[in-house]
């Protein structure tokens, strides 16, 4: 197969040794079907072990190697050579802090993750004696996209309602919301919403549908946000019907 | 916690940018041959009095105007936000207060036309 | 070995000039000024339809060559960007699922332009156009 001289234009900072994070271009022969993280392996290897970066899997499941790749938040071993012009700019995560190199600081959004209390809330007890929770392939399609969700963050990389403020709660974790509260052996629709359609949550969101444009697992939390604005916007006016409580 | 009161506007903003959708263009063409001269009859005094006395107009007239505004309001305080004008409180109380005055107005003159 | 992450900056007035899909979304915001323009223009023609000279005066007050300009651009400026826009994310919000199939969102789509012309088409008839 025939090479391809690729110029990497790679964001790089030293929090011991830089001020602000500058670009280091690195010449990269690469073959005609690697994705980005080969070409960004290649410089490891071969031309600089300094570079720090996050990967796993190469194969769109771990979620851990999302960069910006020429503006744009990508999952890099998605992302290929062959889509690309001859010179490509990689930087890290946008609206993340840098901790090095092209690695971000995630502790904001994993705490987001928490509120909201994605696992099956249930005020019943289970429908059957060997405490199964059955389900029909119907109710698992209603919410089976959002399960796709390995967490990469490109999603919050692309909103920039949360690069403006952080505070908001942000596409991946509403989506994951969602789809608990879609679940039909899920009972904790209400309580989910009373956090996620507070301040900071689903009103937040002004619908740039930037999320769900760039989600590199056709996940669609642009959707699941205004579907859960309808809802909220349904439980307010339950909780005031019924005196302030649901 | 509990759910926000900006549900309630968030509401007003989804139902007003459908009925907008929907209708305005309509509306905008309607201005557009009044503009270049053309006035079509049922826009002529008789017929749109007419039209704006009967209670469906009225209803109909109501409810896209007053829905529209609220819908632009809450878009507008959107955009305040995102050109980066902080002060959320002070343009949500400027902008839903001129919703209101242009829902009052709309429910007046409907009001005077008989 | 000492943390020191960089927050890079990001411009609370300018932001949306960073990429395409950012402009179209501002562009798509702007509609709410045409929204809110047109509500009061209908408002003021209510409040003329106190007689027929006040009526006439106001259609008069309509006709020139500025207001054909405005009308124009502003018919294809909210076509694009708020009628168009509107009924491409409404499946968003209100997607369907008939049996275990999720309903194809441009279905909802093409219900969303076929109500729109029908309901144009009554407007334009109920004003007399034709």
């Amino acid at each position: 197969m025939s090479k391809r001289q690729i110029e990497l234009e790679v964001m790089r900072y030293d929090p011991e040794k830089d001020e602000a994070p500058w670009f280091q271009n690195y010449e990269v022969p690469c073959e005609e079907d690697w994705a980005i993280l080969d070409a960004i392996n290649y410089v490891k290897e071969n031309i600089d072990t300094t570079l720090s970066y996050r990967w796993s899997c190469h194969m769109m499941v771990c979620g851990s190697c999302g960069m910006m790749v020429n503006g744009e938040p990508s999952l890099t071993c998605k992302t290929f050579i062959r889509d690309l012009p001859d010179k490509v700019r990689i930087e890290p995560l946008e609206n993340f802090p840098i901790e090095r190199d092209l690695v971000v600081v995630l502790d904001n959004v994993m705490e987001k993750l928490q509120t909201a209390q994605p696992y099956i809330i249930r005020k019943d007890p289970p429908p059957s004696d060997d405490k199964e929770y059955t389900q029909s392939r119907a109710a698992l399609y209603k919410f089976k996209q959002y399960t796709m969700c390995i967490n990469c963050m490109c999603c919050y990389a692309a909103c920039p309602q949360y690069g403006l403020d952080q505070s908001f709660i942000g596409p991946a974790a509403l989506a994951l919301a969602h789809r608990y509260n879609l679940d039909s052996r899920d009972q904790g629709k209400a309580q989910r919403l009373d956090i996620l359609a507070d301040h900071d949550g689903v009103w937040d969101c002004s619908f740039v549908g930037a999320c769900s444009e760039v989600c590199p697992k056709s996940v669609d939390p642009a959707a699941a946000i205004q579907q859960m604005k309808i809802e909220g916007a349904k439980e307010f006016w339950k909780q005031k019907l019924s005196g302030g409580k649901s | 916690m509990a759910v926000a009161k900006k549900a309630i506007v968030w509401g007003l903003f989804a139902a007003g940018g459908t009925v907008s959708s929907f209708v305005f263009p309509a509306l905008i063409t309607l201005f557009f041959l009044i503009a270049v001269g053309t006035t079509p009859d049922g826009l002529q005094y008789e017929k749109i009095h007419e039209f704006a006395a009967s209670f469906l107009g009225k209803a109909c007239l109501f409810i896209v105007i007053s829905l529209s505004l609220w819908h632009a309001a809450h878009r507008l305080r959107v955009v305040f936000h995102d050109l980066g004008v902080r002060k959320d409180k002070v343009v949500a109380n400027a902008v839903y207060l001129a919703a209101f005055v242009g829902t009052a107005m709309t429910a007046f003159y409907l009001f005077l036309i008989r | 070995m000492s943390r020191q992450p960089y927050i890079r900056p990001m411009s609370k007035t300018t932001w949306y000039m960073r990429n395409g899909r950012y402009k179209v979304y501002m562009l798509r915001e702007m509609t709410c000024l045409l929204v809110g323009f047109y509500s009061f223009l209908v408002i003021f023609g209510l409040a003329a339809l106190s007689s027929a000279e006040r009526w006439n005066a106001f259609l008069a007050s309509q006709q020139n060559a500025a207001m054909i300009a405005f009308h124009g651009f502003a018919l294809i400026y909210f076509l694009i960007y708020q009628t168009f826009a509107w009924f491409e994310l409404a499946p968003k919000a209100m997607p369907l699922q008939i049996g275990e199939k999720k309903l194809s969102d441009s279905y909802i789509v093409i219900a969303h332009y076929i109500v729109w012309a029908v309901l144009s088409a009554f407007i334009f008839w109920l004003a007399g156009v034709f």
